[in-house]
């Protein structure tokens, strides 16, 4: 009971906060200065969303088949050695990885998504191929019992099976790389890294939160979106959301 | 029909190589159950997965209804061979509907068919259609999800089953439920099956034939009965238990050991005609009492017929227990414990008595096998002459 009333206090105090913040910022104008920007956020969060969807798009056409391939029982010698190697390769910042391919493919949007996609690559190929290396061996014999080939095994038993697994790979690869888009100013190809870097620049925390609270924002709504497209996807037999 | 021929499997490890199934061969007539007994690690279930390659055997050859299945294509092979294992593996992300009909479907039936085949199963393993078949797996009971694996792997008709230990993970109580259930469908289906377990309780119960492994070598291939009467060595003996003459009494019914003869009394008949009819026919305690339709009514004892003057409706007392002539001995026996008593009256379907089972009838038809065996092993020259 005192457990109640306190969480019912912290609540209505932290709306009060709330509120008087928002008074705050209104009446010092903030929100005004906030608002000034509104047209390049626009603009940049569509060179933001652009450099995300490439990249990522690229990296998963890449990584699932790439994590099936590791999966299969003929590469079974490779595959964790592979993934060691994938491993190895994540432990680059990406803003290294920016640099070096910077010296290869030069200044510009090309540089940043082929960045943006080796960062984003390997969560998605590990939980692919953690997935699927997952899937109960139980079902495998079944599978293969009954008379299935190994595609249909893959496609009717593996995937499904391991689906879930692998939107989640999907959701943290895709949050990080809205989040680590910014750094793609650095190389020249836009997005609301701008905001961001030229508010560090010139000193003006306005600017840079302006580029900063709508990335965290996006980041957001790209893990609810593949969170929503996971419920939908995912059968309800092996969908942890649903039953 | 199964037929093995030397079938032999070879496993390379570490420490060398390992005989896990040593030139197995062996027939299952069509229609009955085979069980591979012995226990873990004997080669029992090596040798039936050999059957459909899911271990590919060294050497050997597997022929099913009499055709080599050594250059059939493996997909084809198990698409006609039921396959059920122990940890059942339906598939999570199907429905039940999607479970039952994936052979019906792999082999290219149209919808209208196997959808109306679904059905057809459910009914079969009484599971009401309606509210399953649009369920998924995690929604059943362990008990459901068994009964739905053995009609999945029954779905496109095979004439060969193969049941790795099937109901080894369900509770005993289930068990014995979906056993009966299982052993009623292939009184009509008549499927060939071979079925690995390590009970040797449900190898009996199920059993039209059992091979017992040890090793990777089929040591006995025989009847239930025979095995019980006459196992082949010590090995045999001590896995079969030490009450294995007990384990007997499952697979004898009382129909093989009744007898037509049984002396009875009317209600109308006085006291002394009963005491003389228990005289006649050498009954120590007592006699039964049938009433007009020939169904028991009760017992008139001994010391009651002597001690007492008067007619048998008015002096009997009831009677204790009953059997049916499709029941097996075991219920007859445990039924005589139960009584202290040492025969019962057997009923047919319709109640009426046909006959009595004692309790010597009984030991001496368990103790003729063993008694015939012990014979020839003792006088092998005169068992062959004759």
């Amino acid at each position: 009971m005192p457990i109640q009333t306190m969480k019912g206090a912290l609540r209505a105090l932290l709306l009060v906060a709330i509120f008087f913040a928002g008074v705050w910022s209104h009446k010092s104008g903030l929100i005004d200065d906030f608002l000034w920007y509104l047209p390049d956020v626009q603009y940049l969060m569509g060179e933001h969303l652009w450099l995300t969807a490439m990249s990522g798009g690229l990296a998963i056409i890449v990584a699932i088949p790439l994590g099936i391939l590791l999966s299969r029982p003929s590469m079974a010698r490779w595959a964790e050695s592979l993934m060691q190697v994938l491993n190895v390769g994540t432990t680059i910042p990406t803003l290294a990885v920016l640099a070096l391919s910077m010296s290869f493919l030069g200044i510009g949007t090309t540089t940043a998504v082929f960045g943006l996609f080796v960062a984003t690559l390997l969560p998605i190929t590990r939980n692919t191929y953690a997935g699927l290396k997952g899937v109960n061996p139980a079902l495998m014999e079944a599978a293969a019992g009954i008379g299935m080939s190994p595609t249909q095994r893959l496609f009717k038993v593996e995937l499904p099976n391991a689906l879930y697994v692998i939107f989640a790979g999907m959701r943290t690869a895709l949050t990080i790389n809205v989040g680590t888009v910014p750094l793609a100013f650095l190389i020249g190809a836009g997005g609301l890294g701008e905001l961001i870097f030229t508010g560090i620049d010139l000193y003006d925390p306005v600017m840079m939160l302006a580029g900063a609270i709508p990335t965290a924002l996006l980041a957001i709504v790209v893990d609810a979106l593949i969170a929503f497209i996971a419920f939908v996807v995912v059968p309800r037999g092996v969908n942890p959301a649903r039953s | 029909m199964i037929q093995l021929d030397n079938l032999t499997k070879v496993f390379d490890t570490p420490k060398g190589a390992v005989v896990a199934a040593d030139h197995i061969s062996m027939e299952v007539p069509p229609g009955e159950i085979c069980i591979l007994l012995g226990p873990s690690g004997c080669g029992k279930t090596t040798t039936l997965k050999m059957i459909n390659r899911i271990v590919k055997p060294t050497s050997g050859k597997v022929f099913i209804n009499g055709d080599d299945t050594t250059g059939m294509d493996t997909q084809t092979l198990r698409r006609n061979i039921g396959y059920v294992i122990q940890q059942i593996g339906l598939f999570p992300n199907m429905t039940i509907e999607e479970n039952i009909t994936i052979v019906p479907r792999l082999l290219g039936w149209d919808r209208a068919k196997y959808r109306e085949r679904a059905r057809e199963l459910m009914a079969m393993i009484a599971l009401e259609p309606d509210a399953f078949l649009k369920r998924y797996p995690n929604e059943l009971s362990g008990g459901q999800q068994q009964r739905i694996g053995v009609a999945r792997a029954l779905a496109a008709d095979p004439p060969v089953m193969l049941m790795d230990e099937p109901f080894g993970a369900i509770d005993p109580i289930n068990r014995a439920v979906i056993q009966d259930e299982f052993l009623k469908m292939q009184q009509e289906l008549k499927k060939t099956i071979m079925f690995v377990s390590h009970d040797i309780d449900e190898a009996i119960k199920m059993g039209d034939r059992i091979a017992v492994f040890r090793e990777g070598k089929l040591v006995q291939y025989s009847a239930p009965d025979d095995l019980l009467a006459a196992p082949k060595d010590s090995f045999v003996e001590s896995f079969l238990g030490e009450d294995r003459a007990l384990k007997r009494l499952n697979l004898v019914k009382v129909r093989e050991i009744v007898t037509d003869e049984i002396g009875s009394v009317s209600p109308g008949d006085t006291l002394s005609q009963a005491l003389a009819r228990i005289d006649d026919f050498g009954y120590q305690n007592a006699i039964l009492m049938v009433n007009d339709r020939h169904q028991p009514a009760g017992i008139i004892s001994r010391s009651v017929a002597r001690t007492t003057k008067g007619y048998c409706r008015d002096h009997f007392q009831a009677v204790p227990a009953v059997i049916g002539l499709d029941d097996d001995l075991r219920k007859a026996a445990s039924l005589m414990f139960a009584h202290d008593i040492t025969w019962l009256p057997c009923v047919d379907e319709a109640g009426k008595v046909c006959g009595q089972i004692t309790q010597r009838a009984m030991t001496r038809h368990l103790g003729a096998r063993f008694r015939a065996r012990q014979g020839d092993a003792r006088n092998p020259d005169a068992a062959l002459k004759e």
